[in-house]
């Protein structure tokens, strides 16, 4: 299953040869995180480019959720730089933690978003208004525009005729669904997703899948936490296996999946034993 | 003297009960909002005051509250009172003393909010001002709204304590007749007052969380 991407705006060249000319959207440098003396993430270095899709897999514990709340600045590093667009969001030396400026900061901020595990959605307001009350009060757009995009957004997640009902009244999957629209309808740079699927039984997560694989296919740029490993394989352009705090295999797919780590193999050995358990 | 006589008396001071009642409401209710914010401040002092203050409140009867905000200012400072403080001075008492205890019920009411909820928001770009108003005091007012029933129906109750700083309401009004007629049939109306208004509020407090269950 060889997928043809051609991310970035328009290069013909050669993937590699494209990439390293691509912006680079995220730039994570030597990334150090604690909880108390538990050191988490030990310098983790990880650049995503525009258009890129990058997924990180491994077991738990091992920093995955951490490294993703550390890019999105809902946790603060202990050390190393976290820089979008070439603006540095955080730095943090010898336990002094310096933040952009805040004009800086709100441009960065807007320039990603975030799927979480389990929604997050707001239970008080319908699924229109989960939509657009972020767009209406938070960038200040026009009415007439958010309602329009929020329409056609819920029409691309198939869920057209539940703009009325409220968060309790979905399923897992449409929840998850909801969210997805909802982070998209700030128009992101990069959407982050933490274990989008982790909380839904097997049918609901095929349909949230398929939702990613057609931002996919529409060249957004991803960064995605998974257990799903036959998705991650198919799906992302390179894979992150993270292991105890640091990137223990980084490359594409078909690199990091055959790879001889023993660490890796008994990761996926694993998975392929939970699957069959399953079947 | 006759049922409908004794009712009719009653209701005169029912007026001042209800008044007592509202005024009380009106303040404490978004008091006790001021008053959580104290008690969560980062600022220690501040939030140290605030748990004192919130301590003595439900830790004391409310009618010696009462009686120290209106005897306090004479025996402490040799202040002279006018008259229309007497009135002040309960509104002020039931008031910091019902605010203790809805901030009390509006922190559990925070506490059940999943921390999701401000991350959403935070990675939605919303300011803390506006992810408190718009996002968590909607679902905290659902939440809390079976408990603060349960405080406005003793606050109706409670209304009757102004009689311990001779304040004339029902209560009082009831207690006099009582003495004068030696009959308990003026206690057995102010009873029945109390609760038909109590039904009503109960009631009422149904219609809005019924108002507000569309969502769970
Ligand atoms: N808020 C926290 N306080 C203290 N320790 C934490 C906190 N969050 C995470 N940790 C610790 O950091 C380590 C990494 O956690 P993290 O949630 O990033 O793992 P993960 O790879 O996402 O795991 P999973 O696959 O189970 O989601 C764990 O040992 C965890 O106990
Ligand atoms: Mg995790």
């Amino acid at each position: 299953m060889t997928k043809e991407k051609n991310p970035g705006k328009g290069t013909t060249v050669g993937e590699n040869a494209g990439r390293s000319e691509r912006k680079a959207l995220l730039e994570i440098c030597h990334a150090r995180k604690c909880f108390g003396d538990n050191e988490v993430l030990h310098d983790v270095d990880v650049t995503v480019h525009e258009g890129e899709i990058v997924s990180i897999i491994g077991r738990s514990g091992s920093g995955k959720t951490t490294l993703l709340r550390c890019a999105t600045l809902l946790e603060t590093i202990d050390g190393g730089d976290i820089i979008y667009m070439g603006e540095t969001a955080v730095t943090a030396r010898f336990g002094a933690i310096h933040f952009a400026p805040k004009e800086t900061m709100r441009r960065i901020k807007d320039c990603y978003g975030m799927v979480f595990q389990n929604f997050n959605l707001f239970p008080h307001w319908n699924v229109l208004r989960n939509i657009t009350d972020a767009p209406l009060r938070v960038q200040k757009r026009e009415k007439e525009e958010v309602y329009a995009e929020a329409r056609e957004l819920l029409r691309k997640m198939g869920l057209a005729d539940k703009e009325k009902a409220y968060p309790c009244e979905l399923s897992g999957g449409q929840c998850q669904r909801v969210a997805i629209a909802r982070a998209l309808a700030m128009n992101p740079k990069i959407l982050f997703f933490d274990e989008p699927t982790s909380a839904l039984d097997p049918e609901l997560t095929a349909e949230v899948l398929k939702v990613i694989k057609s931002l996919a296919e529409e060249h957004m740029t991803m960064v995605i936490v998974t257990h799903e490993m036959q998705f991650a394989r198919d799906i992302s352009d390179r894979v992150i296996f993270m292991d105890q705090g640091v990137i223990a295999i980084e490359g594409s797919p078909e690199e990091v999946f055959s790879a001889g780590n023993p660490r890796m193999r008994e990761f996926l050995g694993r998975y392929s034993a939970e699957g069959a358990l399953q079947q | 003297m006759s049922l409908t006589t004794i009712f009719m008396q009653l209701l005169s001071g029912f007026g001042q009960t209800c008044l007592i009642f509202f005024l009380v409401l009106l303040f404490s209710l978004p008091l006790g909002w001021l008053v959580y914010f104290g008690r969560a401040s980062r600022f220690k002092p501040l939030s140290i005051f605030v748990k004192v203050y919130i301590s003595i409140m439900r830790g004391t009867p409310l009618m010696l509250q009462l009686l120290m905000w209106y005897f306090g200012p004479f025996y402490l400072w040799k202040m002279n009172i006018g008259g229309g403080y007497k009135f002040f001075a309960i509104i002020l008492g039931c008031s910091v003393n019902y605010a203790a205890y809805f901030a009390e019920i509006y922190r559990s009411g925070i506490e059940a909010i999943p921390k999701g909820q401000y991350e959403a928001a935070q990675m939605l770009g919303y300011r803390k001002a506006e992810t408190f108003f718009h996002i968590i005091m909607p679902q905290v007012i659902k939440i809390v709204l079976p408990s603060v029933t349960n405080e406005v129906i003793t606050l109706v109750k409670d209304t009757s304590l102004v009689y311990s700083v001779s304040y004339i309401e029902m209560f009082a009004l009831a207690k006099q007749i009582a003495a004068a007629q030696t009959t308990i049939v003026p206690f057995l109306v102010a009873g029945a007052f109390y609760y038909v208004f109590n039904l009503l509020v109960a009631h009422g407090m149904g219609r809005i969380e019924k108002a507000l269950s569309y969502y769970r």
